[in-house]
């Protein structure tokens, strides 16, 4: 986005109250991919990055249109367009073992950058973290299909179980440097791609927007320790951890924010939860299955069960959720490094340890029982999932169901089996001495779904 | 006083073959056992770990490469979903069931996500071994590159110092970086000789050579390599007619030797990516200097390529194509292990790219599991008379 544009953008009038955050987030969302389409009239230059470790600030500095591949991946799940992109890929001789947002972005290239949200353009450059190890090898694929160059962005994870980040101590500074290093390698990269240089100023300019909207954020993710809580974070969060991707470090993501958080304070205030009876409060571990993302929360809101968190929203909006993770902007880029650092081992690469975070969540969300979704073609999300639901169910004696499909691809998806399991889940939760089950009754609330 | 033996490279070879096939076989050495000069074990995953710093240490290096084809899972599959490649799940097995019990430590890698987990996986049902993950970097490109793998080499020699009791000093770091050096060597020349006199040692018993130091002191797997290279030399066998081939997809996970020995039954692998890990340095590591340095710096100037390591100097179809051609092959066998997410992905770019070169190739899935082989004899056969074909 040239700064012209950037500007007119942050003049368009917003959504009038009372905000309405799926409406207002399908806007968004139905503007960025316009956006998208029309990048390359606009002379824009674009950018692929994925949801975690991204340099978005620095991009956003050089005002790069930014194309999120998996969540173009998820939206032709949400589309129930997937199998026909998934299918396009294994034809073309994909495994099918291997990550389904991957294939369906193949099945892009492949129908020359045809979605189902309209044209996505290709990338002058892709930025691809360590985080997620599919991400190197999607941007290995732009590489050779598209001639994107890529840019690896090595980020030092957890490296052990009880790992602690302290900012400032040798440990954290030596892992920042490298990432300093980096970025100002990144930095020279985009220079000769824009033909800019790179301006400091609006670095900081993005930070503090990022700031404000983390600032909202972690506020937003709070309120959901209210019962009942206000929004479900598998169905609600979904629209906003889009918005925190999308729109990070701009004006319409700030106010998205603000007006989220004051919503919910207000729903809050006046005792309104997601569900008009909310019976159990669940955390779900994994990410959703696009496909029937509504369907599967209808099946525990169907019994009064609510998802207050999920550590979804923590890996997949950035990990920036994990607290002291503000930029100082008086000192952008070294600053950026050292945020980046901490995310990326508070909030990222310890899915690797999972144990703990969820140990920390069951707490801070007071939970009845944790939902675990293993995705077949997910293993950042999943190799370790029941080995951690093993360790917590020995320790904490938190009730636990485990159910498998896949991030988009329909073929995975057993209606009955996963519904025999959910019911079979809630009776036990009954029999602990939990709230009476509701049978058959359905008591979702009209209010509050995704993008 | 025993009789004179006169030497026979056949016994001889033999008989190192016999050493290295046992001690690919071997249970972990317990206290009592550890050979002289080591207070413990550390087990490593793949693909490359500076084994120089645990050996330094006075720890013997163990690269823990999965169960194969006769371990029975009994734990493993109710901790590790089905979706995930067998030799993670064969190597969480391995903990489980009490066949690592006596590691000091286990290191894994940022090679893929499910080998990540596994560190998880150690912390959480082996607390008293140190478990981590061995950031080494993706991006080897960026300047800086070195000195972020220093200060985590120092950070891994400070961890095995606080477990040992003692000090890491430069000098023995620089003794272990010498006796390594020696290895590399003796396996770049068994490499050499396959390349140039196939016919003398098969990619089997070149493996199982190169196997054994997973599980031996470095200082006896470079006597038992000189061994088998000095009786190897003296082989006296005739080329048959079989074509030249190139392995690639065993840089993690390990094919059965079954699976080795058919494809040896009807090709010759003149190079291959079979515990690259091992082989990664490809030249000298300094001896002189800083020795973290020279082996940080050695990880990005002097080393090896991997679907699972990313460097812009070295792109997946390039290196493959070099290995075709500084080994003369006429094809190639891409393999992949099954669920093994980098190598089914790898696999369809360098078939795609040979395509487009008009190289021929043999597309293998493969698990460390497996036991039957009739069905990829078969197509090892046809791949084989078809190379020779178009040959002749």
């Amino acid at each position: 986005m040239s700064t012209d544009i950037l500007q007119a953008a942050q003049t368009r009038p917003l959504a009038a109250a009372p905000f309405d955050a799926r409406a207002e987030g399908q806007r968004l969302m139905k503007d960025w991919y316009t956006g998208l389409a029309e990048a390359r009239e606009r002379g824009q230059h674009v950018a692929n990055v994925f949801v975690m470790g991204n340099a978005i600030e620095i991009l956003r500095s050089f005002d790069f249109q930014l194309v999120f591949p998996e969540i173009n991946s998820l939206q032709t799940g949400v589309r129930k367009a997937s199998e026909e992109y998934l299918r396009l890929s294994e034809d073309y001789g994909m495994s099918p073992d291997v990550c389904s947002y991957v294939k369906a972005d193949v099945g892009l290239i492949l129908k020359e950058q045809r979605h189902p949200a309209g044209l996505i353009p290709k990338a002058d450059i892709a930025i691809a973290s360590n985080m997620c190890s599919t991400f190197i090898k999607w941007a290995e694929i732009w590489e050779r299909m598209l001639k994107t160059p890529a840019f690896v962005l090595d980020l030092p994870g957890q490296r052990g179980g009880n790992w602690k980040a302290r900012p400032g101590d040798a440990q954290h500074a030596a892992d920042s440097r490298w990432i300093e290093a980096q970025f100002r390698d990144l930095i020279q990269k985009c220079e000769k791609i824009t033909g800019r240089r790179f301006d400091m100023d609006r670095l900081a300019e993005v930070e503090e927007r990022v700031n404000r909207m983390m600032f909202h954020w972690n506020n937003v993710m709070t309120l959901n320790r209210v019962c009942p809580a206000p929004f479900n974070a598998m169905l609600d969060g979904l629209t906003y951890i889009g918005i925190m991707n999308v729109y990070r470090g701009t004006p319409e993501g700030v106010e998205f924010m603000r007006r989220l958080e004051e919503q919910l304070k207000d729903k809050v205030a006046r005792g309104e939860g997601r569900v008009a009876e909310e019976r159990f409060r669940l955390l779900f571990s994994g990410t959703p299955c696009y496909v029937s993302m509504r369907r599967l929360v209808e099946l525990f809101e169907t019994w009064g069960g609510v998802f207050a968190y999920s550590d979804y929203l923590t890996f997949a909006s950035g990990g920036m959720d994990a607290g002291e993770l503000v930029y100082d902007t008086s000192r952008p880029l070294e600053s950026l490094a050292e945020v980046t650092a901490l995310a990326a081992q508070r909030g990222l690469s310890n899915q690797f340890f999972a144990h703990e975070r969820l140990a920390q969540q069951i707490r801070d969300y007071d939970v009845d029982g944790i939902v675990f979704h293993g995705i077949k073609s997910c293993r950042f999300v999943s190799s370790g999932m029941a080995d951690t639901r093993d360790y917590l169910n020995k320790r904490l004696k938190v009730p636990s169901l485990y159910i498998e499909s896949d991030l988009i691809d329909p073929r995975y998806w057993s209606d009955a089996q996963i519904k025999n399991r959910v019911d079979a889940f809630f009776e036990t939760l009954h029999q602990r001495g939990g709230a009476a089950p509701l049978a058959a009754k359905a008591v979702a609330a009209a209010g509050g779904s995704p993008a | 006083m025993t009789a004179h033996i006169p030497y026979d490279h056949e016994t001889e070879l033999e008989n190192v073959l016999e050493r290295c096939n046992a001690a690919r076989q071997a249970p972990l050495p317990d206290k009592d056992s550890l050979p002289e000069g080591f207070s413990g074990t550390l087990g490593h995953f793949p693909v490359y770990f500076p084994e120089e710093i645990a050996h330094a240490a006075g720890l013997l290096p163990i690269n823990v490469l999965g169960g194969g084809n006769r371990l029975e899972l009994k734990h493993a599959d109710a901790r590790m979903g089905s979706f995930v490649c067998s030799i993670c799940r064969s190597t969480a097995e391995l903990g489980l069931n009490g066949s690592l019990q006596g590691l000091t430590g286990f290191i894994t890698h940022p090679i893929c996500d499910a080998a990540k987990h596994l560190a998880g996986i150690w912390t959480r049902n082996f607390p008293e071994q140190l478990a981590q993950i061995l950031y080494l970097p993706q991006n080897v490109n960026t300047p800086g590159a070195v000195r972020y793998i220093a200060a985590e080499y120092q950070r891994l020699r400070g961890e095995l110092e606080k477990r040992t009791g003692h000090s890491v000093g430069d000098e023995a770091l620089r003794t272990s970086i010498r006796t390594y050096n020696r290895n590399r060597r003796l396996l770049r020349e068994l490499y050499a000789l396959r390349r140039d006199e196939p016919w003398k040692l098969s990619c089997t018993e070149s493996y199982l050579l190169t196997r054994a130091r997973t599980r031996m002191p470095c200082e006896e797997h470079n006597a038992l390599l000189a061994r088998a290279l000095d009786a190897v030399r003296q082989r006296n066998l005739r080329a048959k007619d079989k074509p030249r081939v190139v392995f690639v997809g065993g840089f993690c996970e390990q094919p059965p030797l079954e699976m080795l020995e058919t494809i040896d039954d009807n090709c010759y692998v003149v190079d291959d990516d079979l515990l690259i890990g091992l082989r990664w340095i490809t030249d000298d590591v300094p001896e002189s200097g800083d020795p973290i340095w020279a082996l940080a710096e050695s990880f990005v100037e002097r080393s090896a390529a991997s679907p699972v390591q990313h460097d812009a100097r070295k792109t997946k179809e390039g290196y493959l194509m070099e290995m075709l051609r500084a080994s003369k092959a006429d094809g190639a066998i891409l393999t992949a292990a099954k669920f093994c997410e980098p190598g089914l992905d790898e696999q369809v770019a360098w078939s795609k790219h040979l395509d487009q070169e008009r190289i021929a190739y043999l597309v293998l899935e493969f698990e460390e599991k497996m036991t039957s082989f009739e069905q990829m004899g078969m197509q090892l056969e046809t791949f084989a008379e078809s190379l020779l074909f178009a040959l002749a």
